[in-house]
């Protein structure tokens, strides 16, 4: 809503600076978000008003004119002029040499320079709009106002301030010049003088000619209208125009301009209709019939369906209700008699207009915010004296006002108390009072105690339903920034834990600990991606977006490993060869629902990782490698240990994964994820190199769960030395290392063993391999002896040999 | 065994092991000299182990003399192995020197990323104002993001949460379920599941149908707060917003409350503080306004606490919500939102760090 301050100040007094102004709107609640100045950098000396006091032709240039111009104080002035409108006795903006004006050559502004036009000196310059920064528009000068005074300087008489406001939804009345009045008067102490709204009523009476029947009235609590016979239809006055193009609103012709100026003044939408065109000068408000054809003032044909409104005339459709009319009845210039409406739709069917039909207008944006039918009549008389005064004719006696929805004023109660409770300091009554009726509020009953108010909501409010909206009233007046600030002082409630929440944080840092760096996408992926690296085929329908920004996020992903796949796509396109080791924890979302009882989808917490490249940099160190299956393993060990996790890896065939490659992940018998290298095939889909990618892939849920089950107890720490030993054996190359040891560890003496060497090749005969284990012994109850580690020893090799065949290596 | 017996005897030993003595140049030829002469075996443990076996005017004699040569012996080797121990010591960085300049060897580092640090980092100044902290749902009801938050089916409202709807229809013809637009939802499933006192925090993910620029993105986080109890004021509210600002931008920043409307909170306030790159003057940051907005917050409407079964007319509350990302961009000097989840790894390492 853009609200010029000379316009403001026919309604509220304005004794502050602009920016002081919009300091204090912007504080109670309707934030300005720009202020516009015009004039600004106009300067005062150089740029005045002009008085064209007679126009020669130029002696070289059918097109060029030597206006001269009365600057004021006997001073005249004789220039080459090329526009075509400049003409004799026009007030007129004029710049002296030396004047910054805006150039449309350049574009930007540059000082006037005196120059010789087709032999003839011009020392100054007629402006058009565009060079003085009003408009694009130069194809004439800048005709002002007959009024102007001659030599003022220009920006005391069309300079202004323009401010931008950002409504809040609640305030449509803040879509208006008036209730923006409104609220200067509040926040500066001032008072609003609304407009005068009499006009001569000559004509004949309007309810014997015109008929209005609302045929649904919970569509149209209101309707209202007006009839000006024999007008003028031709441009509006240069203030009525000059005040609608400051607003933002295009000039059209007086009567519409009119209907423009009062929906910015009171906020309510008016439409005028050339009477002529409605047949039966009969108006009947009512749903549309079921594909009912309308072109509207846009040149749109329409198809309309109820319950969308229409103003119809004994058959068709004329207008939108609330939204927009239509051509066929539009004042046009050769128009007489106009019909003026203003009444009150129903906000929700107008919203529903407005959008069914993607026409967002002035007049729904009003609508659909819920206006008061208060303003009905006060809009319609407005229109009606200008309309007359404007465009001339004679007005009907009457109006004829349709309410079958009356709505009484509203009172309400505020008391001191609940203010109290509320905004944790005492207001006194004097000064709530003050503050109310500075917003309009009237005091309606003085019978109330000392605690309570009772006031009447002012009739262009509609977002003032309950006591707290009272409070606000008050809170925002007073300013929040003289509301005490105090900390809270009551207790601090028992607190829930959600467990999930500290166990997230937890994993975070300990994968930050060993080199991982944490990534977070965007939960919805196309369907492709998703199937490509679909692990388990669990048939379950996928949640689909109805409106996605684009088809690249139509699903809610129900795995998250295409994220991390596409976060290392994109970083490799950034850096081919460095060592990428990322990780994400992000939820995946599992639909539940059947076809009858849907309910809420399942959102898991999962934590998927990757690693990809060379293990470290190269340096000087020690030469580098690919990281592979075991760096994504050691990943987890380092933080299943530190989480007090044993798990175990058992081999797994997934689609997406590297056959042979590839781990299902157990905690106590139950599966919490995987591990893997990614299959060369899912590689390539998401357009990376083959090689290795190691991956992991998480249920943080299970996980969770698994630890809460089983708490450590601290064992105490065994006072006997340990003693190693290292055991090569040959063994079937198939035998898996886990097998091998859990044998090793079922000894009663063991306490550690792990493989310290894998080999296979020269000296080991085909399909074995060689697998050495350093195993760690120690008794809880003596230092361990020779005879005893030996003895400890052949067991163990007996039980290997016979379990899975192992030989000792010689 | 040698002929010469007594003080002779020890006399010889002494003279041959002096030179010895001199002549040794490593630690292993002392030990080797300190094992056959103290060993033992050695000769000077000999003569003092026969002393018993001879006579007692040649004991005396040969004993004194034998202990005498001990004493000077191990005083000799110690002081030698010193002398050879600093020798060593001296030669040190001459054989050992490496090259102090080149790189160490690297050890792995990792980081958060951004949102997950500005998002702990103001949970934390609510959890030691004592706020727990609770997360909700993503997929939601109508209901719960909409009405129970005095949003109403076309309420002009709405306007403000452009929305991301599931694809499926009610019976009504009405879409109930969607991406929430904002955490507040969670305000009406916590109210519903515990009595008063409240004071919850509230971190997650929201979705809005909205073009992607430089301060906006489709998909962001929300922390939303929510303190209900009796005797909660508007004075509090700015009470506890006002501490976290502190904390959060420094005790120099000016904090600003300015009236507000979102339809769940009445009164409604806008949070705001002094523009830190300009400090009030007005520049690009703050849009020439001098002030940057945190975040909306209020005091909860009767009608939100009414329809999750509180008695509005005894309890009363705030509630908060703000954007980390937001936050984020103002404390790090970030410029464009669409960093925070395009993932390139360069910006999560600056500015995880």
């Amino acid at each position: 809503m853009d609200v010029p301050l000379s316009w403001l100040r026919q309604y509220v007094p304005v004794d502050i600076l602009p920016i002081d102004l919009a300091h204090h709107i912007t504080m109670a609640g309707t934030e300005v978000v720009g202020i516009r100045h015009t004039g600004e950098d106009w300067d005062r000396t150089k740029i005045v008003v002009g008085h064209v006091q007679k126009v020669d032709p130029h002696p070289n240039a059918d097109r060029l004119s030597l206006p001269t111009v009365d600057l004021g104080e006997g001073e005249t002035v004789t220039v080459v002029c090329g526009a075509p409108n400049i003409a004799v006795g026009q007030k007129i903006a004029f710049a002296r040499e030396g004047a910054l004006l805006f150039s449309p050559r350049s574009d930007k502004k540059e000082p006037l320079k005196a120059t010789t036009i087709r032999g003839t000196l011009s020392t100054g310059m007629i402006c058009s709009e565009i060079e003085l920064g009003l408009s694009e528009n130069h194809e004439g000068v800048l005709v002002l106002e007959d009024d102007a005074p001659t030599g003022v300087p220009l920006v005391d008489y069309l300079g202004d301030a323009v401010f931008e406001l950002e409504l809040t939804p609640n305030r449509p009345d803040c879509s208006s010049i008036l209730g923006v009045a409104h609220e200067v008067a509040a926040v500066t102490g001032e008072f609003v003088t609304e407009p005068d709204l009499s006009y001569e009523e000559t004509g004949e009476s309007i309810k014997e000619r015109i008929t209005v029947d609302i045929v649904d009235s919970s569509l149209c609590g209101r309707y209202a209208a007006s009839l000006v016979t024999g007008i003028d239809v031709k441009p509006s006055p240069k203030w009525l125009q000059k005040i609608l193009v400051k607003a933002g609103q295009r000039p059209i012709n007086n009567v519409v301009d009119v209907t423009n100026f009062v929906m910015l003044e009171y906020g309510q939408p008016l439409h005028a209709f050339d009477l002529s065109k409605i047949k039966d000068e009969t108006i009947v408000v009512r749903p549309a019939r079921s594909g009912e054809h309308l072109t509207t003032l846009d040149g749109t044909s329409r198809t309309l369906h109820p319950p969308m409104l229409t103003i119809a005339d004994s058959e068709n459709a004329i207008a939108l209700a609330g939204v927009m009319g239509g051509i066929e009845t539009e004042v046009r210039k050769e128009t007489t008699d106009v019909l003026l409406e203003a009444a009150n739709f129903d906000p929700i069917n107008t919203r529903r207009t407005a959008a069914s039909l993607r026409l967002k207008t002035e007049a729904s944006y009003r609508f659909e915010r819920g206006i008061r039918p208060d303003l009905v009549t006060r809009a319609l008389r407005r229109a009606t004296q200008l309309i007359l005064e404007v465009a001339g004719g004679k007005v009907a006696k009457g109006i004829i006002d349709q309410y079958p929805c009356r709505q009484d004023p509203i009172i309400l109660g505020i008391t001191s108390s609940r203010i109290k409770q509320v905004i944790g300091t005492a207001f006194d009554r004097n000064e709530v009072l003050t503050v109310l009726n500075s917003l309009g509020f009237d005091q309606v009953v003085d019978e109330s105690s000392e605690d309570s108010l009772a006031v009447r909501v002012p009739y262009w409010r509609s977002d003032i339903a309950i006591e707290e909206d009272l409070i606000e009233e008050v809170a925002r007046i007073v300013g929040y920034d003289v509301i005490p600030t105090v900390p809270m002082s009551t207790p601090i409630p028992h607190r829930t834990v959600q467990p999930m929440i500290e166990f997230k944080e937890k994993v975070r840092d300990l994968l930050v600990g060993v080199g991982l760096q944490e990534t977070i996408s965007y939960p919805l992926e196309d369907a492709l991606t998703l199937d490509s690296v679909q692990h388990k085929q669990n048939k379950m329908k996928r949640i689909k977006i109805a409106n996605p920004l684009n088809a690249g996020v139509s699903y809610l992903r129900d795995t998250l490993r295409g994220s991390v796949l596409k976060t290392l796509k994109s970083n490799r396109r950034i850096s081919q060869r460095e060592s990428i080791r990322i990780f994400e924890i992000g939820r995946i979302y599992l639909s539940k629902g059947d076809e009858k009882g849907v309910v809420l989808p399942e959102e898991k917490e999962m934590l998927v990782g990757v690693l990809s490249g060379p293990q470290s940099e190269q340096s000087w160190h020690a030469r580098t490698r690919e990281m592979n299956f075991f760096d994504a393993k050691g990943v987890l060990e380092t933080v299943f240990g530190a989480l007090g996790i044993v798990a175990e890896y058992e081999e797994l065939e997934d689609p997406s994964l590297h056959p042979g490659k590839a781990a299902e992940v157990f905690v106590g018998g139950q599966s919490v994820g995987i591990v893997g290298e990614i299959h060369p095939l899912v590689l390539n889909h998401f357009g990376l190199d083959d090689g290795s990618v190691a991956m992991f892939d998480v249920d943080l849920k299970e996980l969770q769960t698994s630890i809460s089950k089983s708490t450590k107890t601290y064992a105490g720490i065994i006072r006997f030395p340990e003693s190693e030993r290292d055991m090569a054996l040959i063994v079937e190359s198939l035998v898996p290392s886990s097998k091998i040891q859990k044998i090793i560890m079922r000894h009663k003496l063991v306490k550690s063993t792990s493989p310290v060497d894998v080999y296979t090749g020269e000296g080991v005969p085909k399909g074995k391999k060689s697998v050495a284990y350093r195993i760690v012994f120690q008794s809880t109850r003596s230092t361990l002896t020779a005879e005893l580690l030996n003895r400890a020893e052949g067991d163990i090799l007996r039980q290997l040999q016979s379990e899975v065949g192992a030989e000792l290596r010689i | 065994m040698t002929d010469v017996t007594g003080v002779a005897a020890v006399e010889e030993i002494r003279a041959e092991v002096l030179r010895a003595l001199e002549m040794a140049a490593t630690e292993e030829q002392l030990e080797d000299l300190r094992v056959a002469y103290l060993g033992r075996r050695g000769k000077l443990t000999q003569i003092l182990r026969s002393l018993g076996s001879i006579t007692p005017e040649v004991r005396r004699e040969t004993g004194a003399a034998a202990n005498e040569l001990k004493e000077v012996f191990e005083e000799k080797l110690a002081a030698r192995r010193k002398v050879l121990a600093d020798k060593k010591l001296a030669a040190l960085s001459g054989q050992e020197k490496i090259d102090v300049t080149l790189p160490g060897r690297p050890y792995l580092r990792g980081g958060l990323h951004p949102t997950t640090r500005i998002i702990r980092e103001i949970l934390d100044t609510f959890v030691s104002m004592g706020f727990a902290i609770a997360e909700g749902p993503e997929v939601e009801w109508d209901r719960y993001n909409f009405e129970s938050l005095n949003i109403p089916k076309d309420h002009p409202a709405r306007d403000i949460w452009d929305t991301l709807w599931v694809d499926y229809t009610d019976d009504s013809g009405y879409r109930p379920m969607l991406l929430r637009t904002h955490t507040s939802p969670m305000q009406a499933r916590i109210m519903e599941t515990v009595n008063p006192p409240v004071r919850v925090v509230v971190p997650g993910k929201c979705y809005r149908y909205e073009a992607t620029d430089a301060t906006h993105e489709w998909h962001f986080y929300q922390i939303e707060g929510l303190a209900v109890d009796e005797g909660i004021t508007f004075g509090n509210l700015k009470g506890t917003l006002y501490e976290f600002a502190q904390r959060m931008f420094g005790e120099e920043r000016k904090i600003r409350f300015r009236c507000d409307y979102f339809p769940f909170v009445e009164p409604g306030v806008d949070m705001s503080i002094d523009c830190f790159q300009c400090d009030g003057d007005g520049c690009r940051i703050c849009s020439h306004t001098g002030w940057i907005e945190i975040m909306g917050a209020g005091m909860v409407h009767p009608n939100v606490l009414s329809s999750a079964g509180y008695d509005s007319s005894v309890y009363t509350g705030f509630a908060f919500g703000m954007g980390p990302e937001r936050i984020a961009m103002l404390k790090y000097g970030i410029d464009d939102i669409r960093n925070f989840y395009s993932n390139d790894l360069r910006f999560l390492r600056e500015v995880g760090d």
